[in-house]
């Protein structure tokens, strides 16, 4: 088991034929994972070679799921076109929809989430690294040679700390890591996710790593208090961040006291989740948690 | 800043007065004699609480018009020199009131914010008596209709005679709101004036910067650039994401997160290294070409401050062969002025070929460290015996 995402997703890419569409197919193709084709309208009917395989290249989301049975879109189309590709897929009803984009502007993705409400794609993203269930499937541009499977659960804004918290404990192994993305507005939330790993039976113990700015995390460790039983761990980036200064993310804002790295700390050690300083102290901390299960 | 939010509250028929910006205290006098009457010195930074700190005058002539802009221009608010002052007529309000669009991050979607009580201190209005802040969710897909702004005003109980054009005006800010792609649309005061005229009288508008870079170019003339730190200006020109700070070891990493995480290690790693702390943040992006790596790379180099640089990448769409190949560039453009030792821990995407590149170069001023937390320790150490 995992969450989202597993070795039967068939996977098709919206800018497929874009240079970093191009790019993270190979990889992804290279990884494993079940890449079926891609959609560009105006390359619909050819075929494009990435990875040694020959993908064939659709007119509409619709049709390259009518043809190759695909249940995940991974969209790596510019942020000027992503909002109208991101309708494309949720009319389509793809089951999950995986959105790398950044710099998507933040009322668009307002109306996606708005238009998600009562219909059955969940996305992810956008201004993410994807997710990744190690030695299953790859649906982003996570590395997939840093850890294999195993019991942890991971969820993060940040796509770079993803990675560095797989490399940390690359000994144990990941069921699912899921990169939500670092925008003010994402798809899937952490307590998504949250909620997704408690229900696995293959995840033992959650990593959830969060970054200053915004509310979700003391949001999310509301929810871990009254609805994770498994053991949560935790990392929030930014402790020595300067107040008012935006250090890139636009959700990586701290104003005031609420949002920084100390308070967010704060409200997840209250829900009963260990919060490391650093990405290795972090590690240190879930290595204790599985090394005692 | 006030007078930007104003532009583009009159651009799209929102009531307001725009007034003529000064950036000399003769100006500001030529300004207030061309007005007449008693007018309104306001100084123009980013920043709340300028009336507080001094930075707002009511004039009675254009000579105190003069005197309140000699003082206003050139203080400090809030860390940031005044450099230029707004002079409005001045037209004291009959009740103020508080209103703002706003992007709601926990809601996922869109907020307006009202009051008819206060306008300028709506925070305290907010703590006193928190019944009278109407928060109003706003659907991301039906915006504001003629309808849903008649709710918002009826809701917030502006006065009967006034209903009218406060609905004209909350779908006037809901198009500045949309139109620019706005984060925060905020008119506080909303002034009732004599003769029950509805009037934005100060504003602040926060536009969506991925927007602005989507679709609007013309937002580019919104930005001021003498505020900003002279490296910032200069990495701001090559498009990079990059915060001065006040420190010794220099920072270039790939993500907002790994980049916040590494300064924070720094900042650890430095208390066992005399207290050196990071000088910067500087984040490549994803995908960085080995350009991008040496201009930021050139960024921090020119920072005096700076006695080590650390460079800390986890390759995803970014390939560590890329960022050697940067690095290698930059210290060969450098050659004898590159003279500040760096540290790079490289990992993910091409890491074997990256650290090849660098092991082939062996230069002396570059030290491969495999950790994150052994980088940034050896980093500091360097920083410290620098």
């Amino acid at each position: 088991m995992s969450i989202y995402l597993n070795k039967d997703s068939r996977i098709i890419v919206q800018g497929m034929t874009g240079g970093m569409g191009a790019k993270h197919t190979t990889l992804m193709v290279q990884s494993g994972a079940q890449i079926v084709g891609g959609v560009n309208a105006r390359k619909a009917g050819t075929t494009v070679e990435l990875g040694g395989k020959e993908l064939p290249v659709f007119g509409t989301v619709a049709e390259a799921m009518k043809e190759t049975g695909a249940d995940v879109s991974v969209a790596f189309v510019p942020p000027a076109f992503t909002k109208d590709a991101c309708i494309e897929a949720i009319d389509a009803e793809i089951p999950l929809l995986v959105v790398i984009t950044e710099g998507v502007p933040v009322q668009d993705t307002a109306e996606v989430v708005a238009y998600l409400e009562g219909r059955s794609t969940r996305m992810i993203g956008p201004n993410c690294p994807g997710i990744i269930t190690p030695e299953e499937s790859l649906a982003g541009i996570t590395p997939h040679t840093i850890a294999g499977k195993g019991p942890v659960g991971l969820v993060s804004k940040s796509g770079t700390l993803t990675y560095q918290m797989m490399y940390e404990l690359k000994d144990f192994g990941f069921s699912t890591a899921i990169g939500i993305g670092g925008d003010p507005i994402v798809g899937t939330t952490h307590i998504d996710a949250l909620e997704a790993f408690e229900k696995d039976p293959e995840t033992k113990a959650i990593v959830m790593i969060g970054e200053i700015g915004g509310d979700a995390e003391e949001r999310a460790a509301a929810y871990i208090k009254d609805n994770v039983t498994k053991p949560v761990v935790g990392y929030v980036a930014g402790f020595t961040a300067p107040e008012g200064k935006t250090m890139g993310h636009a959700g990586a804002i701290v104003s005031g006291s609420s949002g920084t790295a100390q308070a967010k700390k704060e409200a997840l050690e209250a829900a009963g989740v260990k919060v490391g300083k650093t990405p290795s102290e972090t590690a240190a901390l879930m290595r204790e948690i599985l090394q005692a299960l | 800043m006030e007078f930007q939010a104003k532009e583009l509250f009159a651009k799209h028929g929102v009531t307001t007065t725009l007034g003529v910006v000064a950036e000399t205290a003769e100006e500001a006098r030529a300004a207030a004699e061309e007005m007449g009457g008693v007018t309104v010195i306001k100084a123009q930074v980013k920043a709340g609480g300028r009336g507080k700190a001094g930075g707002v005058k009511i004039a009675k002539t254009a000579d105190e018009a003069e005197t309140h802009a000699g003082n206003i221009l050139g203080m400090e608010i809030k860390g940031l020199t005044v450099n230029r002052v707004l002079v409005t007529p001045a037209t004291p309000p009959v009740e103020e009131y508080y209103f703002s669009f706003l992007l709601d991050r926990t809601n996922r979607s869109h907020l307006c914010i009202v009051s008819v009580e206060g306008g300028v201190e709506i925070e305290e209005v907010a703590k006193t008596n928190p019944e009278a802040v109407r928060k109003i969710n706003v659907d991301a897909l039906e915006g504001v209709t003629p309808e849903k702004a008649a709710a918002i005003v009826d809701e917030a109980k502006f006065p009967a005679e006034l209903r009218d054009q406060a609905i004209e005006m909350v779908q006037q800010l809901w198009t500045v709101y949309v139109e620019e792609d706005a984060t925060l649309v905020e008119v506080n005061p909303l002034a009732r004036l004599e003769g029950d005229k509805l009037e934005a009288l100060d504003g602040k508008v926060s536009l969506d910067e991925n927007a602005s870079e989507v679709r609007h170019p013309e937002h580019a003339a919104f930005e001021i650039r003498e505020e900003a730190d002279a490296l910032e200006s200069k990495a701001k020109d090559k498009g990079l994401n990059y915060v001065k700070l006040d420190g010794e070891v220099g920072i270039i990493g790939n993500g907002a997160g790994l980049v916040m995480s590494t300064l924070d290690v720094v900042a650890y790693a430095g208390e066992k290294h005399g207290g050196v702390k990071p000088a910067n943040f500087l984040d490549i992006g994803g995908g960085a070409n080995a350009q991008v790596m040496a201009d930021g790379l050139d960024v921090i180099l020119n920072d005096e401050q700076v006695k080590s640089v650390f460079v800390n990448v986890f390759g995803g769409i970014t390939a560590c062969d890329e960022v050697a190949s940067g690095i290698k560039g930059a210290l060969e453009i450098l050659g004898d002025a590159a003279t500040k030792p760096l540290v790079v821990r490289l990992d993910g995407n091409n890491v074997e070929e990256g650290r090849r590149i660098l092991d082939e170069l062996d230069h002396p001023l570059v030290t491969q460290v495999d950790t994150m937390d052994g980088a940034a320790d050896k980093a500091a150490e360097l920083a410290h015996q620098a």
